[in-house]
């Protein structure tokens, strides 16, 4: 892990049934992990809109985490796999946006798993830390880079 | 002086279909020309710039703008109409969210101007020369304006009254919207001059649209022949319908052809792309991730399809410059 002072904003969107639970039984159970994330309780995983991740990245986020129930285990039948199917197309987007893979990760993270919170958390912020922050050119930017040399 | 409200039309980054759409209004527009003086409209009459910089500020009623900014001379025209204007409307897809040419934003636009200026199969420019914002040739010092790294669509520029969504608007929004205009009945400063709800809503097609529509395959208009009368998704065709505003009369989808999503979100939808992206995820009938993926895979390029009309008003805009390759 490079020692470059950057801290990786991560927003975490984590399910009220299984990963937010975990969550807090990490706290409970006084696992330490890294302080970088900014937990957000959802109902669902399947309530996570794509724009809600495109939202966090144009905040300043450096990362994207969404915790959901194991398939067969959501709250609501089916809400982890629309975020699952979400997940697959948005992720495509993102690509062609120029935005890392591990930038934005889906997690199913049962209520029992508070050592997994503590694994996926840790494991986003080292690999966040080597790709550093994550910077869009603000609208008013439109020719930064003006001078042609050819 | 003539007591008549003055009108002006101006083109930017775009392809001319929405001067088209001015003069589809066929013999409408004389009785627009018989209300209005158009004191600016450089595809079809013989006005300059400097006769816009001779009108007082806010002499102009309002000025109709289509086209994206993507130069600075096309922002430098937009600076100017706004200061002219006392309503400024941003008219057709690429003014009002950044249209097709704003998927450039997906380039750098030293690659923009490599593939244009030297590699392409038809280009002849043996000294490889690029369009230069300043070069020196016979003593003279010729300018040209910058071609900015970014195309944004007209509201990330100046204030933007109204906006006319479409591509192109159609003889009947414009009309309608000239006759508020005349009439002074506007709404809200900021609307879209277009219903606000979504094309199924208006859609021919829509009783057929099934009580949950789910899809095992996507398939291309090219691949199939297609029912005339059922719900176009429902036939597995990408019809972007549901996340996009109505207004248009389902012009498309009465051709047989899906929604591509010109008119862009409803009100209540900040990132169209990120909408359609859950919509069309959403509906695709597998709980296994290999199947899912095999399924979206027949989507050959989401971005292109979902940010066609809308990439330089998405709330991520371009893609990130670091990180592209040339």
């Amino acid at each position: 892990m490079p020692d470059n002072g950057f801290e990786p904003k991560i927003v975490a969107f984590f399910c009220n049934w299984c990963t937010y639970l975990a969550a807090d039984l990490a706290g409970t159970s006084r696992l330490k992990h890294a302080p970088n994330t900014r937990v957000i309780r959802v109902m669902c995983s399947g309530r996570v809109d794509p724009q809600f991740v495109l939202d966090a990245f144009a905040h300043g986020a450096d990362g994207v985490l969404i915790g959901g129930c194991h398939p067969g285990d959501c709250h609501y039948q089916e809400g982890n796999y629309k975020a699952l199917r979400r997940f697959h197309l948005l992720r495509r987007y993102l690509a062609d946006m120029g935005i890392e893979p591990e930038r934005v990760r889906l997690e199913w993270i049962s209520a029992s798993e508070g050592d997994k919170v503590r694994a996926v958390v840790d494991d986003m912020v080292a690999k966040l830390r080597e790709l550093g922050p994550f910077r869009q050119p603000a609208a008013d930017e439109p020719r930064e880079k003006v001078e042609v040399t050819s | 002086m003539s007591p008549k409200p003055k009108v002006a039309f101006y083109w930017c980054a775009s392809c001319g279909g929405c001067e088209e759409a001015v003069v589809d209004l066929a013999e409408a527009i004389l009785d627009v020309v018989a209300q209005v003086d158009i004191v600016f409209w450089p595809v079809a009459l013989d006005f300059k710039r400097k006769d816009v910089e001779a009108l007082p500020d806010g002499a102009i009623l309002a000025t109709f703008l289509n086209g994206a900014i993507r130069t600075s001379e096309q922002e430098e025209m937009a600076h100017l109409l706004r200061r002219k204007s006392r309503l400024m409307i941003a008219f057709g897809s690429c003014s009002h969210t950044g249209g097709v040419p704003g998927l450039a934003n997906l380039f750098r636009r030293e690659a923009i101007l490599e593939t244009v200026y030297r590699t392409t199969a038809s280009t002849v420019n043996p000294e490889g020369v690029l369009p230069q914002p300043e070069s020196r040739y016979d003593g003279q010092t010729l300018t040209l304006p910058v071609f900015d790294d970014s195309v944004r669509p007209l509201d990330q520029v100046v204030e933007v009254d109204y906006y006319l969504p479409g591509c192109a608007p159609t003889p009947k929004l414009v009309a309608q919207a000239l006759g508020a205009l005349l009439s002074g009945d506007l709404p809200e400063k900021g609307s879209v001059l277009a219903p606000d709800r979504a094309l199924c809503d208006e859609c021919p097609r829509k009783a057929s649209k099934p009580e949950k529509l789910t899809l095992k395959a996507f398939r291309r208009p090219s691949e199939v022949i297609v029912d005339p009368e059922q719900c176009l998704l429902a036939q597995g065709l990408l019809c972007l319908g549901p996340v996009t505003r109505g207004g248009c009369e389902a012009l498309c989808v009465s051709g047989n052809m899906p929604c591509t999503g010109c008119f862009g979100p409803t009100s209540r939808v900040r990132d169209y792309g990120a909408k359609a992206i859950a919509a069309i995820a959403s509906i695709v009938d597998s709980n296994d991730e290999e199947e899912i993926r095999r399924i979206l895979e027949e989507i050959p390029d989401p971005t292109g399809t979902f940010y066609r009309y809308s990439l330089p008003a998405s709330l991520l805009r371009r893609r990130r410059p670091e990180s592209v390759a040339a």
